[in-house]
Protein backbone atom coordinates (compact mmCIF):
# COMPACT_ATOMS: atom_id res chain seq x y z
CA UNK A 1 0.00 0.00 0.00
CA UNK A 2 2.89 2.39 0.64
CA UNK A 3 4.48 4.03 -2.38
CA UNK A 4 8.04 2.91 -3.07
CA UNK A 5 9.71 5.95 -1.48
CA UNK A 6 7.65 5.73 1.66
CA UNK A 7 8.16 1.95 1.90
CA UNK A 8 11.89 2.70 2.07
CA UNK A 9 11.20 5.01 5.01
CA UNK A 10 9.08 2.31 6.67
CA UNK A 11 11.90 -0.23 6.30
CA UNK A 12 14.40 2.26 7.68
CA UNK A 13 12.16 2.90 10.69
CA UNK A 14 11.78 -0.82 11.36
CA UNK A 15 15.57 -1.18 11.40
CA UNK A 16 15.86 1.46 14.17
CA UNK A 17 13.95 -0.43 16.87
CA UNK A 18 14.55 -3.76 18.64
CA UNK A 19 10.91 -4.85 18.15
CA UNK A 20 8.65 -4.18 15.14
CA UNK A 21 5.82 -2.91 17.38
CA UNK A 22 8.10 -0.09 18.61
CA UNK A 23 7.89 1.54 15.18
CA UNK A 24 4.08 1.58 15.20
CA UNK A 25 3.45 5.27 15.89
CA UNK A 26 6.01 6.63 13.40
CA UNK A 27 4.69 4.24 10.72
CA UNK A 28 1.11 5.31 11.43
CA UNK A 29 2.21 8.89 10.75
CA UNK A 30 3.57 7.81 7.36
CA UNK A 31 0.36 5.91 6.60
CA UNK A 32 -1.76 8.92 7.54
CA UNK A 33 0.30 11.18 5.28
CA UNK A 34 -0.06 8.70 2.42
CA UNK A 35 -3.84 8.71 2.81
CA UNK A 36 -4.40 12.48 2.75
CA UNK A 37 -4.34 12.98 6.49
CA UNK A 38 -6.50 10.22 7.89
CA UNK A 39 -6.52 6.48 8.59
CA UNK A 40 -8.95 3.93 7.20
CA UNK A 41 -9.42 0.44 8.59
CA UNK A 42 -7.59 -0.90 5.55
CA UNK A 43 -4.55 1.24 6.35
CA UNK A 44 -4.68 0.30 10.01
CA UNK A 45 -4.76 -3.38 9.06
CA UNK A 46 -1.79 -2.85 6.75
CA UNK A 47 0.23 -1.17 9.52
CA UNK A 48 -0.85 -3.88 11.97
CA UNK A 49 0.55 -6.52 9.59
CA UNK A 50 3.82 -4.61 9.20
CA UNK A 51 4.26 -4.21 12.96
CA UNK A 52 3.00 -7.73 13.73
CA UNK A 53 0.29 -6.60 16.15
CA UNK A 54 -3.50 -7.20 16.08
CA UNK A 55 -5.75 -4.65 14.37
CA UNK A 56 -7.45 -3.95 17.71
CA UNK A 57 -4.11 -2.83 19.14
CA UNK A 58 -3.64 -0.38 16.28
CA UNK A 59 -7.19 0.92 16.71
CA UNK A 60 -6.52 1.42 20.41
CA UNK A 61 -3.42 3.44 19.64
CA UNK A 62 -5.06 5.48 16.87
CA UNK A 63 -8.00 6.50 19.05
CA UNK A 64 -5.75 7.37 22.01
CA UNK A 65 -3.59 9.97 20.26
CA UNK A 66 -5.15 13.22 19.07
CA UNK A 67 -2.97 13.50 15.96
CA UNK A 68 -4.39 10.36 14.35
CA UNK A 69 -7.67 10.93 12.52
CA UNK A 70 -10.31 8.47 11.39
CA UNK A 71 -12.14 10.95 9.17
CA UNK A 72 -10.67 13.17 6.47
CA UNK A 73 -9.42 16.63 7.48
CA UNK A 74 -9.56 19.64 5.17
CA UNK A 75 -6.80 20.29 2.68
CA UNK A 76 -5.67 22.97 5.12
CA UNK A 77 -5.95 21.85 8.71
CA UNK A 78 -6.02 24.91 10.99
CA UNK A 79 -4.88 23.98 14.48
CA UNK A 80 -5.68 26.91 16.75
CA UNK A 81 -4.21 26.88 20.25
CA UNK A 82 -6.45 28.17 23.05
CA UNK A 83 -4.52 26.72 25.96
CA UNK A 84 -3.47 28.79 29.00
CA UNK A 85 -0.87 31.24 27.56
CA UNK A 86 -2.75 31.56 24.26
CA UNK A 87 -6.13 32.15 25.95
CA UNK A 88 -4.56 34.94 28.02
CA UNK A 89 -3.71 36.88 24.86
CA UNK A 90 -6.61 36.24 22.51
CA UNK A 91 -6.40 32.58 21.44
CA UNK A 92 -10.03 31.88 22.33
CA UNK A 93 -11.21 34.92 20.37
CA UNK A 94 -9.01 33.86 17.46
CA UNK A 95 -10.67 30.44 17.41
CA UNK A 96 -14.15 31.99 17.52
CA UNK A 97 -13.18 34.34 14.72
CA UNK A 98 -11.91 31.45 12.60
CA UNK A 99 -15.08 29.45 13.23
CA UNK A 100 -17.23 32.42 12.17
CA UNK A 101 -15.15 33.13 9.11
CA UNK A 102 -15.37 29.54 7.85
CA UNK A 103 -18.88 28.97 9.25
CA UNK A 104 -17.88 25.68 10.89
CA UNK A 105 -17.11 24.67 14.46
CA UNK A 106 -13.80 23.26 15.62
CA UNK A 107 -13.67 19.55 14.83
CA UNK A 108 -15.37 20.05 11.46
CA UNK A 109 -14.45 20.48 7.81
CA UNK A 110 -15.89 22.95 5.29
CA UNK A 111 -18.24 21.31 2.78
CA UNK A 112 -15.80 21.90 -0.08
CA UNK A 113 -13.14 20.04 1.92
CA UNK A 114 -10.70 22.97 1.87
CA UNK A 115 -10.47 23.84 5.56
CA UNK A 116 -10.84 22.07 8.86
CA UNK A 117 -10.39 23.55 12.32
CA UNK A 118 -9.06 21.87 15.42
CA UNK A 119 -8.89 23.45 18.88
CA UNK A 120 -5.46 22.62 20.27
CA UNK A 121 -4.06 22.09 23.73
CA UNK A 122 -0.69 23.78 24.32
CA UNK A 123 1.45 23.64 21.17
CA UNK A 124 4.56 25.08 22.81
CA UNK A 125 4.70 28.51 21.24
CA UNK A 126 3.71 30.20 24.50
CA UNK A 127 5.99 33.20 24.39
CA UNK A 128 4.72 34.06 20.90
CA UNK A 129 1.05 33.45 21.62
CA UNK A 130 -1.52 33.13 20.19
CA UNK A 131 -0.26 30.46 17.82
CA UNK A 132 -1.71 28.36 15.02
CA UNK A 133 -0.33 25.37 13.13
CA UNK A 134 -1.47 25.15 9.51
CA UNK A 135 -0.82 21.58 8.37
CA UNK A 136 2.82 21.43 9.56
CA UNK A 137 3.78 25.11 9.76
CA UNK A 138 3.75 27.26 12.87
CA UNK A 139 2.32 30.78 12.72
CA UNK A 140 2.87 32.89 15.82
CA UNK A 141 1.36 36.05 17.33
CA UNK A 142 -1.58 35.63 14.98
CA UNK A 143 -4.28 38.33 14.97
CA UNK A 144 -7.80 37.82 13.55
CA UNK A 145 -6.72 39.99 10.60
CA UNK A 146 -3.72 37.71 9.98
CA UNK A 147 -6.05 34.73 10.04
CA UNK A 148 -8.41 36.36 7.49
CA UNK A 149 -5.48 37.10 5.22
CA UNK A 150 -4.10 33.59 5.54
CA UNK A 151 -7.44 31.94 4.80
CA UNK A 152 -8.06 34.20 1.80
CA UNK A 153 -4.62 33.41 0.40
CA UNK A 154 -5.00 29.67 0.90
CA UNK A 155 -8.37 29.73 -0.79
CA UNK A 156 -6.89 31.01 -4.03
CA UNK B 1 18.20 45.57 32.34
CA UNK B 2 19.08 42.37 34.14
CA UNK B 3 21.39 40.35 31.95
CA UNK B 4 20.98 36.75 30.90
CA UNK B 5 23.72 34.29 31.89
CA UNK B 6 24.57 32.44 28.70
CA UNK B 7 25.47 28.78 28.90
CA UNK B 8 22.73 27.05 26.90
CA UNK B 9 21.93 30.09 24.76
CA UNK B 10 25.57 31.08 24.16
CA UNK B 11 25.26 30.20 20.47
CA UNK B 12 21.60 31.05 20.05
CA UNK B 13 22.12 34.62 21.25
CA UNK B 14 24.92 35.10 18.70
CA UNK B 15 23.23 36.52 15.59
CA UNK B 16 26.05 35.18 13.40
CA UNK B 17 25.68 31.62 14.67
CA UNK B 18 25.36 28.86 12.09
CA UNK B 19 23.52 25.91 13.65
CA UNK B 20 24.95 23.32 11.24
CA UNK B 21 27.48 20.76 12.48
CA UNK B 22 30.34 22.84 11.03
CA UNK B 23 29.04 25.93 12.83
CA UNK B 24 28.63 24.09 16.10
CA UNK B 25 32.14 22.66 15.89
CA UNK B 26 33.52 26.12 15.15
CA UNK B 27 31.93 27.41 18.36
CA UNK B 28 33.83 24.76 20.35
CA UNK B 29 31.31 21.95 20.01
CA UNK B 30 32.19 18.31 20.77
CA UNK B 31 35.22 19.23 22.90
CA UNK B 32 33.38 17.96 25.98
CA UNK B 33 32.41 14.72 24.25
CA UNK B 34 36.05 14.15 23.29
CA UNK B 35 37.08 14.70 26.90
CA UNK B 36 34.30 12.40 28.16
CA UNK B 37 35.43 9.56 25.88
CA UNK B 38 38.73 9.64 27.77
CA UNK B 39 37.01 9.30 31.16
CA UNK B 40 35.47 6.31 32.91
CA UNK B 41 31.65 6.36 32.66
CA UNK B 42 31.29 6.35 36.45
CA UNK B 43 33.51 9.43 36.66
CA UNK B 44 31.20 11.20 34.20
CA UNK B 45 28.22 10.39 36.42
CA UNK B 46 30.21 11.65 39.42
CA UNK B 47 30.91 14.99 37.67
CA UNK B 48 27.22 15.37 36.89
CA UNK B 49 26.41 14.64 40.53
CA UNK B 50 28.92 17.26 41.64
CA UNK B 51 27.41 19.91 39.36
CA UNK B 52 24.22 19.51 41.39
CA UNK B 53 22.03 19.68 38.28
CA UNK B 54 18.38 18.83 38.84
CA UNK B 55 16.14 17.70 36.00
CA UNK B 56 14.60 20.52 33.99
CA UNK B 57 11.44 18.69 32.93
CA UNK B 58 9.44 19.62 35.99
CA UNK B 59 10.19 17.26 38.86
CA UNK B 60 13.68 18.59 39.61
CA UNK B 61 15.16 15.18 40.41
CA UNK B 62 19.01 15.18 40.59
CA UNK B 63 20.25 13.90 37.22
CA UNK B 64 23.49 12.35 38.46
CA UNK B 65 21.58 10.35 41.05
CA UNK B 66 19.08 9.19 38.40
CA UNK B 67 21.94 7.91 36.25
CA UNK B 68 23.56 6.15 39.19
CA UNK B 69 20.35 4.12 39.69
CA UNK B 70 20.75 2.41 36.30
CA UNK B 71 20.76 -1.36 36.80
CA UNK B 72 24.15 -2.84 35.87
CA UNK B 73 25.23 -6.23 34.50
CA UNK B 74 21.69 -7.24 33.60
CA UNK B 75 22.71 -8.78 30.29
CA UNK B 76 20.25 -6.39 28.61
CA UNK B 77 21.00 -3.22 26.69
CA UNK B 78 20.67 0.11 28.51
CA UNK B 79 18.82 3.03 26.97
CA UNK B 80 18.85 6.77 27.25
CA UNK B 81 15.65 8.45 26.09
CA UNK B 82 15.45 12.21 25.71
CA UNK B 83 12.07 13.55 26.74
CA UNK B 84 11.19 16.12 24.09
CA UNK B 85 7.45 15.76 24.61
CA UNK B 86 7.27 19.35 25.83
CA UNK B 87 3.56 19.77 26.57
CA UNK B 88 3.12 21.44 29.95
CA UNK B 89 1.11 24.59 29.17
CA UNK B 90 3.42 27.59 29.18
CA UNK B 91 6.59 25.64 28.41
CA UNK B 92 8.38 26.41 25.14
CA UNK B 93 12.09 26.17 25.98
CA UNK B 94 13.07 22.77 24.58
CA UNK B 95 11.65 23.82 21.24
CA UNK B 96 14.10 26.77 21.19
CA UNK B 97 17.03 24.45 21.89
CA UNK B 98 16.03 21.85 19.29
CA UNK B 99 15.26 24.38 16.57
CA UNK B 100 18.13 26.78 17.07
CA UNK B 101 21.05 24.72 18.41
CA UNK B 102 20.26 21.02 17.84
CA UNK B 103 23.87 19.85 18.11
CA UNK B 104 24.28 21.23 21.64
CA UNK B 105 21.42 19.02 22.80
CA UNK B 106 22.65 16.04 20.75
CA UNK B 107 26.16 16.33 22.20
CA UNK B 108 24.56 16.26 25.65
CA UNK B 109 22.60 13.18 24.67
CA UNK B 110 25.81 11.51 23.50
CA UNK B 111 27.59 12.38 26.76
CA UNK B 112 24.68 10.92 28.73
CA UNK B 113 24.66 7.79 26.58
CA UNK B 114 28.36 7.18 27.28
CA UNK B 115 27.83 7.80 31.01
CA UNK B 116 25.14 5.11 31.34
CA UNK B 117 26.47 2.71 28.69
CA UNK B 118 23.70 3.25 26.15
CA UNK B 119 24.46 2.38 22.53
CA UNK B 120 21.16 3.47 21.01
CA UNK B 121 19.53 6.63 22.31
CA UNK B 122 16.03 7.78 21.36
CA UNK B 123 14.62 11.28 21.25
CA UNK B 124 10.87 11.24 21.88
CA UNK B 125 9.63 14.46 20.25
CA UNK B 126 6.00 15.49 20.49
CA UNK B 127 4.31 15.04 17.13
CA UNK B 128 3.17 18.66 16.77
CA UNK B 129 6.77 19.88 16.76
CA UNK B 130 7.12 19.36 12.99
CA UNK B 131 9.89 21.96 12.54
CA UNK B 132 11.92 20.57 15.48
CA UNK B 133 11.59 17.02 14.14
CA UNK B 134 12.93 18.10 10.74
CA UNK B 135 15.81 20.03 12.31
CA UNK B 136 16.78 17.12 14.56
CA UNK B 137 16.63 14.58 11.73
CA UNK B 138 18.93 16.68 9.56
CA UNK B 139 21.29 17.19 12.50
CA UNK B 140 21.43 13.43 13.15
CA UNK B 141 22.11 12.82 9.43
CA UNK B 142 25.01 15.27 9.64
CA UNK B 143 26.42 13.40 12.64
CA UNK B 144 26.30 10.05 10.82
CA UNK B 145 27.89 11.55 7.71
CA UNK B 146 30.70 12.94 9.87
CA UNK B 147 31.24 9.67 11.76
CA UNK B 148 30.26 11.24 15.09
CA UNK B 149 27.50 8.66 15.26
CA UNK B 150 27.96 5.04 14.24
CA UNK B 151 30.60 2.48 15.17
CA UNK B 152 33.47 4.75 16.16
CA UNK B 153 32.66 8.36 17.14
CA UNK B 154 35.86 10.43 17.57
CA UNK B 155 37.92 7.24 17.46
CA UNK B 156 36.46 6.12 20.82
CA UNK B 157 35.27 2.71 19.66
CA UNK B 158 32.00 3.49 21.51
CA UNK B 159 29.21 2.42 19.11
CA UNK B 160 26.39 4.97 19.30
CA UNK B 161 23.14 5.43 17.38
CA UNK B 162 20.45 8.06 17.80
CA UNK B 163 16.88 7.79 16.52
CA UNK B 164 14.39 10.64 16.45
CA UNK B 165 10.98 9.22 17.42
CA UNK B 166 7.74 11.09 16.76
CA UNK B 167 4.90 11.13 19.28
CA UNK B 168 1.29 11.72 18.25
CA UNK B 169 -0.32 14.24 20.57
CA UNK B 170 -0.81 13.22 24.20
CA UNK B 171 0.28 15.35 27.18
CA UNK B 172 0.49 12.25 29.34
CA UNK B 173 3.44 10.97 27.28
CA UNK B 174 5.62 13.56 29.00
CA UNK B 175 5.32 11.35 32.09
CA UNK B 176 8.35 9.11 31.78
CA UNK B 177 6.71 5.70 32.08
CA UNK B 178 3.84 6.67 29.74
CA UNK B 179 6.49 7.95 27.34
CA UNK B 180 8.17 4.55 27.39
CA UNK B 181 4.90 2.74 26.69
CA UNK B 182 4.32 5.13 23.81
CA UNK B 183 7.85 4.56 22.51
CA UNK B 184 7.14 0.83 22.57
CA UNK B 185 4.17 1.39 20.25
CA UNK B 186 1.33 1.40 22.77
CA UNK B 187 -1.20 3.82 24.23
CA UNK B 188 0.63 6.16 26.62
CA UNK B 189 -0.41 4.82 30.01
CA UNK B 190 1.74 5.53 33.08
CA UNK B 191 3.07 2.38 34.67
CA UNK B 192 2.91 1.11 38.21
CA UNK B 193 6.17 1.98 39.98
CA UNK B 194 8.30 0.26 41.13
CA UNK B 195 9.96 -1.04 39.07
CA UNK B 196 11.35 2.31 37.98
CA UNK B 197 12.65 2.77 34.43
CA UNK B 198 16.26 2.50 35.65
CA UNK B 199 15.47 -1.19 36.28
CA UNK B 200 12.73 -1.88 33.74
CA UNK B 201 12.16 0.81 31.12
CA UNK B 202 12.08 0.66 27.33
CA UNK B 203 11.22 -2.92 26.31
CA UNK B 204 11.85 -3.89 29.97
CA UNK B 205 15.50 -2.84 29.76
CA UNK B 206 17.25 -0.36 32.11
CA UNK B 207 16.41 3.12 30.85
CA UNK B 208 16.98 6.70 31.86
CA UNK B 209 14.56 9.36 30.62
CA UNK B 210 15.95 12.91 30.71
CA UNK B 211 14.61 16.27 29.60
CA UNK B 212 16.13 18.00 26.55
CA UNK B 213 17.35 21.03 28.53
CA UNK B 214 18.92 18.79 31.19
CA UNK B 215 20.91 16.98 28.50
CA UNK B 216 21.84 20.25 26.79
CA UNK B 217 23.61 21.31 30.03
CA UNK B 218 26.01 18.33 29.78
CA UNK B 219 28.55 19.80 27.33
CA UNK B 220 29.07 22.71 29.75
CA UNK B 221 29.11 20.59 32.91
CA UNK B 222 31.69 18.20 31.43
CA UNK B 223 33.93 20.98 30.11
CA UNK B 224 37.03 21.86 32.18
CA UNK B 225 35.88 23.31 35.51
CA UNK B 226 32.31 23.13 34.22
CA UNK B 227 30.72 21.35 37.17
CA UNK B 228 32.11 23.91 39.63
CA UNK B 229 31.08 26.85 37.47
CA UNK B 230 27.60 25.38 36.97
CA UNK B 231 27.16 25.16 40.72
CA UNK B 232 28.10 28.81 41.15
CA UNK B 233 25.14 30.02 39.07
CA UNK B 234 22.59 29.63 41.85
CA UNK B 235 22.04 29.05 45.55
CA UNK B 236 22.94 25.71 47.11
CA UNK B 237 20.88 22.80 45.78
CA UNK B 238 19.63 24.98 42.88
CA UNK B 239 22.54 24.76 40.47
CA UNK B 240 23.03 26.27 37.12
CA UNK B 241 21.33 28.53 34.69
CA UNK B 242 17.94 27.51 33.41
CA UNK B 243 15.55 28.47 30.65
CA UNK B 244 12.52 30.43 31.75
CA UNK B 245 9.52 30.49 29.38
CA UNK B 246 7.79 33.81 30.08
CA UNK B 247 4.31 34.28 28.65
CA UNK B 248 1.02 36.07 29.27
CA UNK B 249 0.47 39.76 29.92
CA UNK B 250 4.06 41.02 29.95
CA UNK B 251 5.58 43.48 27.51
CA UNK B 252 8.43 41.19 26.50
CA UNK B 253 7.39 37.53 26.59
CA UNK B 254 10.16 35.14 25.59
CA UNK B 255 12.51 32.35 26.63
CA UNK B 256 15.31 33.67 28.83
CA UNK B 257 18.37 31.97 30.29
CA UNK B 258 18.74 33.01 33.91
CA UNK B 259 20.67 32.12 37.03
CA UNK B 260 18.64 30.57 39.82
CA UNK B 261 19.19 33.47 42.21
CA UNK B 262 17.10 35.95 40.24
CA UNK B 263 14.03 37.45 41.89
CA UNK B 264 10.72 36.63 40.26
CA UNK B 265 9.70 40.29 40.52
CA UNK B 266 12.67 41.21 38.36
CA UNK B 267 11.76 38.56 35.79
CA UNK B 268 8.33 40.14 35.43
CA UNK B 269 9.18 43.84 35.66
CA UNK B 270 12.74 44.01 34.35
CA UNK B 271 13.28 41.15 31.91
CA UNK B 272 9.62 40.95 30.94
CA UNK B 273 9.31 44.74 30.77
CA UNK B 274 6.37 44.84 33.20
CA UNK B 275 2.68 44.34 32.61
CA UNK B 276 1.45 45.45 29.21
CA UNK B 277 -0.84 48.45 28.70
CA UNK B 278 0.24 49.84 32.08
CA UNK B 279 -2.00 47.38 33.92
CA UNK B 280 -1.39 45.99 37.40
CA UNK B 281 -0.29 42.42 38.08
CA UNK B 282 -2.97 40.13 39.44
CA UNK B 283 -1.11 36.86 39.67
CA UNK B 284 1.36 34.39 38.21
CA UNK B 285 1.22 30.68 37.45
CA UNK B 286 4.88 30.12 38.22
CA UNK B 287 5.92 26.77 36.77
CA UNK B 288 3.59 25.35 34.15
CA UNK B 289 -0.19 25.14 34.47
CA UNK B 290 -0.04 22.50 37.18
CA UNK B 291 1.85 24.64 39.70
CA UNK B 292 -0.17 26.40 42.43
CA UNK B 293 -1.01 29.97 41.44
CA UNK B 294 0.59 32.97 43.21
CA UNK B 295 -0.96 36.37 43.85
CA UNK B 296 0.72 39.69 43.05
CA UNK B 297 1.78 40.05 46.72
CA UNK B 298 3.75 36.82 46.65
CA UNK B 299 6.13 37.36 43.75
CA UNK B 300 9.03 38.86 45.74
CA UNK B 301 10.89 35.53 45.86
CA UNK B 302 13.93 33.94 44.24
CA UNK B 303 12.89 31.95 41.18
CA UNK B 304 14.26 28.48 41.88
CA UNK B 305 13.16 25.03 43.06
CA UNK B 306 13.57 25.48 46.81
CA UNK B 307 12.49 29.09 47.31
CA UNK B 308 9.26 28.49 45.41
CA UNK B 309 8.65 25.26 47.33
CA UNK B 310 8.95 27.28 50.57
CA UNK B 311 6.16 29.50 49.25
CA UNK B 312 3.93 26.47 48.76
CA UNK B 313 4.26 26.32 45.02
CA UNK B 314 6.79 24.92 42.53
CA UNK B 315 9.11 25.93 39.72
CA UNK B 316 8.22 22.89 37.61
CA UNK B 317 9.36 23.40 34.04
CA UNK B 318 10.06 27.12 34.68
CA UNK B 319 7.10 28.29 32.62
CA UNK B 320 5.83 31.57 34.06
CA UNK B 321 2.39 32.70 32.94
CA UNK B 322 1.68 36.24 34.06
CA UNK B 323 -1.82 37.69 34.20
CA UNK B 324 -3.07 41.23 34.78
CA UNK B 325 -5.82 42.80 36.88
CA UNK B 326 -8.45 42.44 34.13
CA UNK B 327 -8.11 38.65 33.98
CA UNK B 328 -11.13 36.61 34.98
CA UNK B 329 -9.49 33.91 37.06
CA UNK B 330 -12.60 31.70 37.06
CA UNK B 331 -12.46 31.60 33.26
CA UNK B 332 -8.72 30.97 33.49
CA UNK B 333 -9.24 28.05 35.85
CA UNK B 334 -11.98 26.75 33.56
CA UNK B 335 -9.46 26.62 30.70
CA UNK B 336 -6.96 24.81 32.92
CA UNK B 337 -9.54 22.24 34.05
CA UNK B 338 -10.54 21.67 30.42
CA UNK B 339 -6.92 20.90 29.64
CA UNK B 340 -6.61 18.21 32.31
CA UNK B 341 -10.00 16.70 31.49
CA UNK B 342 -8.83 16.37 27.88
CA UNK B 343 -5.42 14.96 28.76
CA UNK B 344 -6.25 12.45 31.51
CA UNK B 345 -5.34 9.03 30.11
CA UNK B 346 -8.38 7.52 31.84
CA UNK B 347 -6.52 4.79 33.67
CA UNK B 348 -7.08 5.86 37.30
CA UNK B 349 -10.61 6.64 38.47
CA UNK B 350 -9.86 9.68 40.67
CA UNK B 351 -8.20 11.50 37.76
CA UNK B 352 -10.51 10.33 34.97
CA UNK B 353 -13.62 11.33 36.95
CA UNK B 354 -12.13 14.19 38.97
CA UNK B 355 -10.81 16.14 36.00
CA UNK B 356 -14.24 16.05 34.32
CA UNK B 357 -16.16 16.86 37.49
CA UNK B 358 -13.94 19.80 38.31
CA UNK B 359 -14.34 21.20 34.80
CA UNK B 360 -18.09 20.87 35.13
CA UNK B 361 -18.23 22.57 38.52
CA UNK B 362 -16.13 25.53 37.32
CA UNK B 363 -18.48 25.79 34.34
CA UNK B 364 -21.41 25.95 36.77
CA UNK B 365 -19.92 29.12 38.25
CA UNK B 366 -19.56 30.65 34.78
CA UNK B 367 -23.19 29.89 33.94
CA UNK B 368 -24.46 31.48 37.16
CA UNK B 369 -25.00 28.25 39.06
CA UNK B 370 -22.25 28.64 41.64
CA UNK B 371 -22.74 28.47 45.40
CA UNK B 372 -20.76 28.20 48.63
CA UNK B 373 -21.46 24.48 48.59
CA UNK B 374 -20.08 24.11 45.07
CA UNK B 375 -16.94 26.01 45.99
CA UNK B 376 -16.35 23.54 48.80
CA UNK B 377 -17.18 20.65 46.50
CA UNK B 378 -14.69 21.90 43.91
CA UNK B 379 -11.98 22.01 46.52
CA UNK B 380 -12.89 18.52 47.69
CA UNK B 381 -12.85 17.05 44.17
CA UNK B 382 -9.33 18.51 43.85
CA UNK B 383 -8.31 16.99 47.17
CA UNK B 384 -9.57 13.57 46.11
CA UNK B 385 -7.15 13.57 43.16
CA UNK B 386 -4.09 14.49 45.23
CA UNK B 387 -1.77 11.52 45.61
CA UNK B 388 -4.42 8.99 44.61
CA UNK B 389 -3.26 8.21 41.07
CA UNK B 390 -0.45 6.22 39.42
CA UNK B 391 1.25 9.30 37.98
CA UNK B 392 1.41 12.99 38.83
CA UNK B 393 -1.36 14.08 36.44
CA UNK B 394 -3.90 13.80 39.25
CA UNK B 395 -1.81 16.11 41.44
CA UNK B 396 -1.17 18.39 38.48
CA UNK B 397 -4.91 18.80 37.95
CA UNK B 398 -5.62 19.26 41.66
CA UNK B 399 -3.00 21.90 42.48
CA UNK B 400 -4.38 24.70 40.29
CA UNK B 401 -7.95 23.98 41.50
CA UNK B 402 -7.11 24.11 45.18
CA UNK B 403 -4.82 27.13 44.86
CA UNK B 404 -7.27 29.17 42.75
CA UNK B 405 -10.05 28.51 45.25
CA UNK B 406 -7.78 29.41 48.16
CA UNK B 407 -6.16 32.51 46.66
CA UNK B 408 -9.11 34.01 44.77
CA UNK B 409 -12.30 32.94 46.63
CA UNK B 410 -13.98 36.31 46.04
CA UNK B 411 -13.69 35.93 42.29
CA UNK B 412 -15.77 32.78 42.47
CA UNK B 413 -18.26 34.45 44.83
CA UNK B 414 -18.67 37.35 42.44
CA UNK B 415 -20.28 34.96 40.02
CA UNK B 416 -23.05 33.83 42.32
CA UNK B 417 -23.41 36.90 44.56
CA UNK B 418 -24.81 38.79 41.55
CA UNK B 419 -27.03 35.92 40.48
Amino acid sequence: MFSKDIQTQVDKLLSRYPIRQNALIPILHLAQNENEGWLTEEWMQHVADICEVPLTHVEGVVTFYTMFRIKPPGKYHLQVCTCVPCCLVGGTELLEHTEKKLAIHAGHTTTDGTFSIEEMECIGACSNAPAVIVNEDYHEQVTPEDMDKMIDELRQ
Amino acid sequence: MLEETLVLFKNIRNPEYDKSLAGYKKSGGFKSLKKVFGMKPEDVVQEVKESGIRGRGGAGFPTGLKWSFMAKDTGKPSYLVANADESEPGTCKDRELMLKDPHLFLEGLMIGSYAIGCHHAYVYVRGEYFPSIKTLNSAVDELYADGLLGPNPLGSGFQLDITIHTGAGAYICGEESALLDSLEGKRGHPRVKPPFPAVSGFNACPTSVNNVETLACMPFILSDGGAEAFKSFGPQNNSGTHLVSLSGHVNRPGVYELRMDVNMKDIIYDIGGGIRNGKKLKGVIPGGSSSPVMTADEVDVLYNFDDLAKKGTMMGSAAMMVFDEDTDVVKLLHRITRFYAHESCGQCTPCREGTHWSRQIVRDFLSGNGSDEKLKLLNRVGGNMMGTTLCALGDAAAMPIQSFVKKFPDEFRKYYAIA
